[in-house]
Order: C-alpha cells, then sequence, then structure tokens
C-alpha cells in the first residue's frame, strides 16, 4: 500500500462516512519497503493540489519519516526544486507498507495489510 | 457462451486455478488489451493521471495503464481494487506498478471525495448484478458503487466501464443505476450486432469540461471515427407528439407494441381501423 493512497483513503465503513476522525486511516505495526519507481514529475505535479498536506503529514510522521514543512509546495516551488520533488517522490510512491494495519481514528475498525494488499472486504451488516 | 456471473460469486469463481487460467490466456490478454485502449481512448487524458482501475484483477489493464508513453499521456500511476485474493496473488507475482487492494465495489468505493483524474473498468460491473446473500440486492449493490465512484473522481473526470450485460434489463438497470447517480452517461457499442460486440459505459462528472456542447455526453466522442450517435433522449421527445387515439396509426402502434411483446396480433390490411359500414 503506497502512501499516496493512503492519503485518498478513508473508511468504509457507513457510519463513518460523516465523521471527520475517518479520515486519514492511521497506519499500526507497519513495515515498510522501499521500491525503485521511475521519477514522473508531471504526475506528482498534477496530484500535489489533490492531497491532504495534513494528512499526509500524520502519515509520515507515524511512519517515523523527517517532518514535512507546515504548508505544501506550490506546483511552481516544486518544479523549480528537484530534491524536494525527489524527497515526495519517495514517500508517496516508492514507499509501500507490505505488513501492518490501517485504523480508523472513528470506529477503531482495523484494516489488515498483508503482502501489500490492504484488506476492505466488510462484513455485510457494517456495509 | 456461459456466463460465470450466473453461477458463483467472482470471489469464490476466480479462485487459483481459474485466475491461472484467465491471466496466461493469450485471447483474454489481446481482449482485454484492446478494450484497457479503447478505454484509454474514451477517456481521452491529456497527461500523467491517477486512475482507478475497478475490477483489475491481475492487472492486465493496469499494465497498459502505467506503460503508456509520454507521448501518449502516460506513464499513468493506478490504484486497483478487486474481490478475487487469487487474482491479486497473481497480480503480485507478476510484479505490477500500481497498488492493489481487496475491495468488493458493491460495498462501495472507499476514497475521499475527488481524489482520482479518471476510472476504468475492464469486464468487471456485470458481476454488481448477481448478489449472492439475502441481504443484499443487485440493486444495492450498483447504487453504492456508483455513487462511490462518483464521490471519488475529481469534477470533470470521466469513468469508462466495459462490460457484459446479459440482457437489455441488466443493460438498462446499470445505466439507470449510473444515471441515478449523477453521472452523464453514455453507451459506445463496438462492433454492433457481431458475436464481438463491446459495450462501454462512458460516464462524466459535472458538465462543461466537454466543449461546444454544453457538457452533453455525445461530446465524449467528437472527433472519433466510425461513431454514429444514437441519441435516446430526443426519440423520446418525437414519440411525444401524439397520434390520435383510435386512428389506423394509432391502432398499427398498439398492435406493433403487442406484436413485440409476443402476442398473437391479427395482420394488417386494408380493412384495419376503417369505419364500419352503417347497416341502415
Amino acid at each position: 500500500m503506497k502512501i499516496l493512497s493512503i492519503n485518498f483513503l478513508s473508511c468504509a465503513i457507513k457510519a463513518c462516512k460523516s465523521s471527520s476522525d475517518s479520515f486519514p486511516l492511521h497506519a499500526k505495526d507497519a513495515e515498510l519497503v522501499q521500491d525503485e519507481i521511475e521519477l514522473n514529475p508531471d504526475m506528482i505535479i498534477n496530484v500535489l493540489p489533490r492531497l491532504d498536506w495534513a494528512a499526509l503529514r500524520t502519515t509520515s510522521s507515524e511512519l517515523g519519516f523527517p517532518q514535512l514543512p507546515e504548508q505544501p509546495p506550490t506546483p511552481f516551488e516544486l518544479k523549480a526544486d528537484e530534491t524536494l520533488l525527489k524527497d515526495l517522490h519517495h514517500l508517496l510512491l516508492e514507499t509501500q507498507i507490505s505488513e501492518g494495519k490501517l485504523v480508523c481514528g472513528n470506529c477503531g475498525h482495523e484494516y489488515a495489510i498483508k503482502e501489500g494488499i490492504a484488506n476492505f472486504l466488510l462484513p455485510s451488516h457494517l456495509v | 457462451m456461459s456466463r460465470p456471473e450466473d453461477t458463483l460469486a467472482a470471489d469464490v469463481h476466480y479462485d487459483d486455478v481459474e485466475a491461472r487460467k484467465y491471466t496466461t490466456s493469450s485471447r483474454i490478454q489481446n481482449i482485454q488489451a484492446s478494450m484497457t485502449r479503447r478505454a484509454l481512448e474514451l477517456l481521452d487524458l491529456k497527461g500523467p493521471s491517477l486512475i482507478l482501475d475497478v475490477g483489475c484483477g491481475s492487472g492486465l489493464s493496469g499494465e497498459i495503464l502505467s506503460s503508456l508513453d509520454a507521448e501518449e499521456g502516460g506513464p499513468h500511476t493506478w490504484i486497483g481494487m478487486d474481490v478475487s485474493p487469487s487474482m491479486l496473488d497473481i497480480a503480485l507475482q507478476r510484479d505490477v506498478e500500481g497498488d492493489l487492494m481487496l475491495a468488493d465495489i458493491g460495498q462501495g468505493v472507499p476514497f475521499r471525495a475527488g481524489a482520482f483524474d479518471a476510472a476504468i473498468s475492464i469486464s468487471a460491473i456485470q458481476w454488481l448484478c448477481s448478489a449472492e446473500t439475502s441481504d443484499t440486492s443487485p440493486a444495492g449493490r450498483l447504487t453504492r458503487f456508483f455513487n462511490g465512484l462518483y464521490a471519488s473522481l475529481k469534477r470533470g473526470g470521466r469513468a469508462v466501464c466495459q462490460f457484459y450485460p446479459k440482457n437489455d434489463q441488466q443493460r438498462h438497470m446499470i445505466t439507470q443505476a449510473a444515471v441515478k447517480a449523477g453521472f452523464g452517461a453514455g453507451l459506445l457499442e463496438d462492433d454492433p450486432g457481431t458475436k464481438n460486440v463491446k459495450l462501454y459505459l462512458v460516464l462524466t462528472v459535472g458538465g462543461g469540461s466537454i466543449e461546444n456542447n454544453g457538457g452533453d455526453i455525445t461530446g465524449v466522442v467528437e472527433g472519433m471515427e466510425d461513431v454514429d450517435v444514437l441519441d435516446a433522449r430526443k426519440q423520446l421527445k418525437s414519440n411525444n407528439t401524439t397520434v390520435k387515439k383510435g386512428s389506423k396509426a394509432w391502432i398499427i402502434k398498439k398492435k406493433e407494441q403487442m406484436e413485440r411483446k409476443g402476442k398473437v396480433v391479427k395482420s394488417t390490411s386494408k380493412f384495419t381501423g376503417r369505419k364500419r359500414r352503417i347497416a341502415f
């Protein structure tokens, strides 16, 4: 599960849809792996305005990454600063949670991650 | 042709054996690849985008998304959802680049609003029409899926879902569910009337992005060759110019209606709808 995906995932349970705590999901007992993926600057600049920066800061500090700046960089800054771009690329796309759990902040439901695949199947009474 | 949808649920049907068979069959690979390319053509993405692959299976379609050249608008980053663990296992072995998750699309799409540029789905959503337990209905599953999909796409985003409907009723049910969720929906039929007919449900979120046409769904296929636009909405309007009840045209229309229903109908002759001679 990439950090980019976690920034978009919220709790799937119906009762949590209205709660603001259901996003972001908190990583627990996470084992990380790094993958080499080719840098795609256009992609990151495209996604940047849609990222929830506060949620990304939470996730990255939970996973023990160095603290991100408080304000998201503008697309213009990102284009100019290659190290920042590479750091973001490394965090969002190359870092994966291979084993662990994602926990909803509202209901406490745990979504297990195994071999990098998160299990979002729910028993039918929670849908 | 046999339809696995009729007998088993998707996660049960695609066990380890079926998933391997599906992925290694060169025929299926070719068909999937051509359908993915067609769907990409309909999505008309301008640059590297974030795409949701609904029912990604073993990543046959995702592979094409991440292998596109820069001049074709790629490579895209994708997140795949599938309900079959065996299919995802094969995707892992094939080392696909996208992110995978095990989820049932009939339970909704658990992403926050406006996450994706586009969504693609190859031969998946007909599975929603078979509900295997008593506490879910096909209509409910379709509604949850399309509502979730609508929310997770950004404004001006598009989704293309290729699917195999069992009959006209199922096709109608799927399209109506999409329209109800708020999508602008259109159906594109490739090779109509042949055995290889392929149906693409083209969905748009929010109007305005398609130029000149006021956001109309037919704008999606503008400029494409060999595409005829059949607008069912316009037909509806022309039908509203009612024929006078009791007239010959009205009688013939009714007879055609009954005939379509399979009723036995007397053949039309020169006497049809003619006034009787006055007896006295």
